[in-house]
């Protein structure tokens, strides 16, 4: 445990991708079987551990520390792990032997019944150092968030020897830990694994956001344009198993696989191969917003009524197999004329279709249609465009984000001026500094009321500016918020970026943002400057009807990719 | 009488009505005692400072010799007498001349206690605990999840990691004052005996330093340093300077931080740090408590850092407790890797303050 520990540790300090694939192949060179194979399942998140819940190390630290000095703790350090690590009063002089090995560890707590656990878990946390508590109570509680990816622990395996980190990737769906014959392979002394799961999750090509910069040097006849939808990227693969029947999965572009929750589009999907594209839900043959499918999302058991009101459907718009051909290392306008004809193919029940190329011959053309999606061939469909995207004729299918290939150039997002009200410490990353900002805009009698939080954005020196700001101008304290002064002369005005807006029941305003994020500082504007609730009505206005009273959690969104925390990105 | 009489808070700071003057004002008064050299401490442009001899001339390096209308050496357990309150410096083992000051009128001793740290310190004269009625304490790591491990074990990180890149530079983010030369005497100490390299902002206070008798072996400015001398070398700097230009000069460097803070992974991460080096020279969570209890105060004021807790902890130790909410301090030499800092310039309202 001690080794793998002192992995962790180091992992959360390296920033360097190479310089953690380095950590992670030498401690994989330098740890026997079936020890590393254990750390390897806990870095790609293969382990869980039911019965470790958070609530359970709160109660053991609750029994042994005073609740308000474990609450400050806590809410300074921003991380529950550590936190309990470094408050935890160990006994002194302790027996000081080597605490048990990993795989003794994750044995344990695979097997050990809720009963039991809290005189496990003290007895292990007595005997290891602060590192060392830190890395298991990371590991049983299943977020290590050292900025360490699956992908990232697979590319160090194959680092080892002479593989391709795909070439792991494509051995993977069929292995479990410890992972003994992955660890044989890659090093060059044993067979290549079989791979039994008949529809495997390919890695996706991501693409990177076009500057305006970007532009000038891209020649417009080398590209093809398609849509930006606004729904959740999903990988759908099909293919027979060796008893030949089919096997459907819809993976989030994380390889997550998420087809439980839409069985109604893995029971109609009829083609063989592996189909790249967007989860909308299409009503009456019209996309629905974004918001309308969150609420779908959210839900834990699929009712007959929710796939009835919220029918799921793949906008489609790679093909990465078909049949036994894999397609990814050919150019796009191939892979597109095959994804064509298969769609073309495929039985009509309105759940697959294609998403549509958009014409252009220059630059210009193209900002015109990314301005006015109705009027270039997204028609009622247009609210659900977030923009379009950029694929070069000849790219090939990439894992990853290779810069160049693909780009996606989205639509000017919203932004209004409004006012810092609140600040609250935040987590992960940021934890300690006020980062979490709610703030508010104008009412007509003059009031401010708050519209909406944001909690990135911002630079790591704007971070400290407001924080500054925060400590110097609070006016009230609410535990762990602050309130800081907001009056028409003094205050702090910030520049809010949003994608859209919804009716929300949770502000007092009657409005919700979605995707908001600190654009700029304005220190330079008088808070009585700032927007007026007023503006923000309009907006909805010529949204999408305004008619979604409920304004969903994000965090099933957040699960799928497709907005992620700020926690999750350290 | 109330001990408030004898001491409270102002806008500007702590200041004596009895004595008429102020302990470590943030703005210029008449009258100031200055417990250390640290600049949210020792300001300039006060009409008389007293202080231990160090401290003086600390101010004078970085101010000016004009740093002050007049100045008054104060020496280590000397009772010196100020409009009729007896004033005495004690050692507060934080940095070299700092002290903690003793204020004792009508009966009533209060000590203002600066910043301070109990543990060894090759560099200051070791932190000794005052009998008073009021101990008025920081709290930067007041919270109990600050245990600063042995120094010596921070040490020996850096060395094994000099060890383990003997080609990369090792950049150490210190305080150019107090920590930058306990970081060298420490190296020294653990045997380290190659050239050690300094950022511009250190090479006074180090010089000045060695004057004071503290032997820091070679120590060279790191822009005259070629690049066979940078390799592998321990390079010292302003934290500010680990991500600023200065720092391009040495190729793929190891970014290290010598703090207290270093001790929260978070706070390393936000700063770019690879070699979190948890060295502080202020009192940790266990330390405080020693403090306080062996000054055998019956009440405690807490100005600045982790007030909260520390006055939670010493109420139910069954002291009186209170924080002072203090604005201004606790931005050692003016970086922002240390987010909890106040700003340096324009305290705020003090709604603690008794006119």
């Amino acid at each position: 445990m001690n080794r793998f520990a002192a992995l962790l540790d180091r992992l959360a300090y390296e920033p360097r991708r190479n310089g953690k694939i380095r950590l992670i192949a030498d401690y994989f060179r330098h740890t026997p079987d079936p020890e590393r194979g254990w750390a390897l399942a806990a870095l790609t998140g293969a382990l869980s551990f039911r019965n470790a819940k958070p609530g359970l190390i709160r109660q053991l630290i609750g029994e042994r520390t005073d609740p308000v000095l474990f609450a400050l703790s806590y809410d300074y350090v921003g991380d529950l792990s550590e936190t309990v690590a470094l408050m935890w009063p160990a006994p002194h002089g302790l027996n000081d032997t080597e605490p048990p090995p990993l795989s003794a560890i994750v044995e344990t707590f695979t097997h050990i019944g809720r009963a039991e656990m809290p005189a496990v878990l003290t007895a292990l946390l007595d005997r290891l150092d602060e590192t060392g508590r830190w890395a298991l109570l990371k590991l049983i509680t299943g977020g290590l968030r050292i900025g360490v990816s699956a992908r990232l622990a697979k590319t160090a395996v194959a680092a080892l020897g002479d593989h391709a980190p795909d070439a792991i990737e494509l051995v993977w769906p069929g292995l479990t830990p410890p992972y003994l014959e992955l660890f044989a392979w890659a090093e060059g002394h044993g067979p290549k694994p079989e791979t039994e799961d008949p529809a495997p999750f390919r890695p996706v090509m991501l693409s990177h956001p076009l500057e305006e910069t970007d532009i000038g040097r891209l020649d417009p006849a080398e590209f093809r344009a398609e849509w930006k939808w606004d729904g959740i990227r999903v990988q759908a693969a099909r293919a027979a198993g060796q008893d030949g029947q089919h096997v459907t999965r819809l993976y989030s572009r994380t390889g997550e696989d998420i087809s439980g929750a839409f069985p109604d589009l893995a029971e109609a999907l009829a083609f063989d191969g592996v189909v790249d594209g967007e989860l909308l839900i299409l009503r009456e043959g019209r996309v629905q917003s974004f918001n309308v499918l969150q609420q779908r999302l959210n839900r834990k058991t699929v009712s007959p009524k929710l796939l009835m009101e919220f029918p799921a459907h793949i906008r489609a718009y790679d093909l990465l197999v078909e049949a036994d051909e894999d397609l990814r290392e050919r150019p796009f306008a191939v892979r597109r004329a095959r994804l064509e004809a298969l769609v073309a193919a495929h039985p009509a029940q309105g759940r697959l279709d294609l998403s549509p190329l958009v014409p252009f011959a220059s630059w210009d053309d193209l900002a015109e249609a990314r301005a006015d999606p109705a009027a270039h061939g997204a028609e009622a469909d247009a609210e659900a465009v977030e923009g379009v995207m950029l694929k070069r004729a000849d790219s090939l299918y990439l894992p990853g984000r290779p810069k160049g290939p693909w780009w996606k150039w989205k639509r000017d997002p919203h932004s209004v001026d409004a006012v810092l009200m609140y600040a609250q410490r935040g987590h992960g990353k940021r934890s300690s500094y006020y980062s979490d900002y709610t703030f508010g805009v104008w009412t007509e009698a003059g009031e401010l009321v708050p519209v909406g939080k944001a909690y990135f954005g911002f630079t790591d020196a704007e971070l400290i500016e407001i924080d500054r700001f925060v400590r110097r101008h609070t006016v009230n304290r609410f535990g762990p918020v602050r309130e800081v002064v907001h009056t028409q002369t003094e205050g702090l005005v910030v520049e809010v970026a949003f994608e859209g807006l919804a009716r929300s029941t949770r502000h007092r305003s009657g409005l919700a943002m979605r995707f908001p994020r600190i654009a700029r500082l304005r220190w330079d504007k008088p808070p009585g400057e700032a927007d007026r609730l007023e503006t923000l009505e309009r907006m909805i206005g010529d949204g999408d009807g305004g008619g979604d009273q409920s304004h969903a959690p994000r965090r099933a969104a957040a699960v799928l990719g497709k907005q992620r925390s700020p926690a999750e990105g350290a | 009488m109330r001990p408030e009489e004898l001491l409270h808070t102002t806008p500007q700071g702590l200041y004596s009505p009895a004595g008429d003057f102020f302990i470590d004002p943030t703005r210029p008064v008449a009258r100031a005692l200055i417990t250390h050299g640290h600049s949210d401490h020792a300001r300039s442009g006060h009409g008389a400072v007293m202080a231990t001899r160090q401290t003086l001339e600390i101010m004078a390096i970085r101010y000016g010799e004009a740093f002050a209308g007049t100045v008054q050496a104060a020496d280590y357990g000397a009772r010196l007498d100020v409009n009729g309150v007896g004033v005495t410096f004690h050692p507060a083992g934080h940095i070299l001349g700092s002290a903690q000051i003793a204020l004792e009128w009508r009966g009533c001793t209060i000590v203002a206690s600066g910043d301070y740290k109990p543990g060894a310190d090759p560099t200051a004269v070791p932190f000794e605990p005052v009998p008073c009625h009021v101990f008025i304490s920081e709290a930067t790591f007041g919270l109990p999840v600050f245990r600063h491990p042995p120094a010596a074990d921070e040490i020996a990180k850096l060395t094994a990691s000099l060890a383990l890149f003997p080609e990369r530079a090792h950049l150490v983010g210190a305080y150019a004052l107090g920590k930058a030369q306990r970081v060298m005497a420490l190296l020294r100490a653990a045997g380290h005996d190659r050239p050690i390299l300094l950022h511009g902002a250190m090479e006074k206070l180090t010089a000045y330093y060695r004057t004071q008798g503290i032997d820091l072996g070679d120590t060279r400015p790191a822009r005259d340093a070629s690049p066979a001398e940078r390799a592998g070398a321990v390079v010292l700097c302003p934290p500010g300077a680990l991500a600023d230009v200065w720092s391009r000069r040495f190729p793929d460097p190891v970014t290290a931080f010598a703090s207290g803070w270093m001790r929260i992974r978070a706070r390393a991460r936000q700063n770019g740090v690879e070699l979190p080096l948890i060295i502080s020279d202020h009192a940790d969570w266990d330390e405080l408590q020693v403090a306080i209890r062996a000054t055998g105060c019956e009440e405690l004021w807490v100005t600045h850092g982790q007030e909260d807790a520390l006055v939670h902890w010493a109420t139910l130790a069954g002291l009186r407790a209170r924080p002072l909410h203090m604005v201004g301090y606790g931005e050692e030499e003016g970086e922002s890797a240390t987010p909890e800092a106040e700003a340096a310039t324009t305290p705020a309202e003090t709604p603690e303050a008794t006119p």
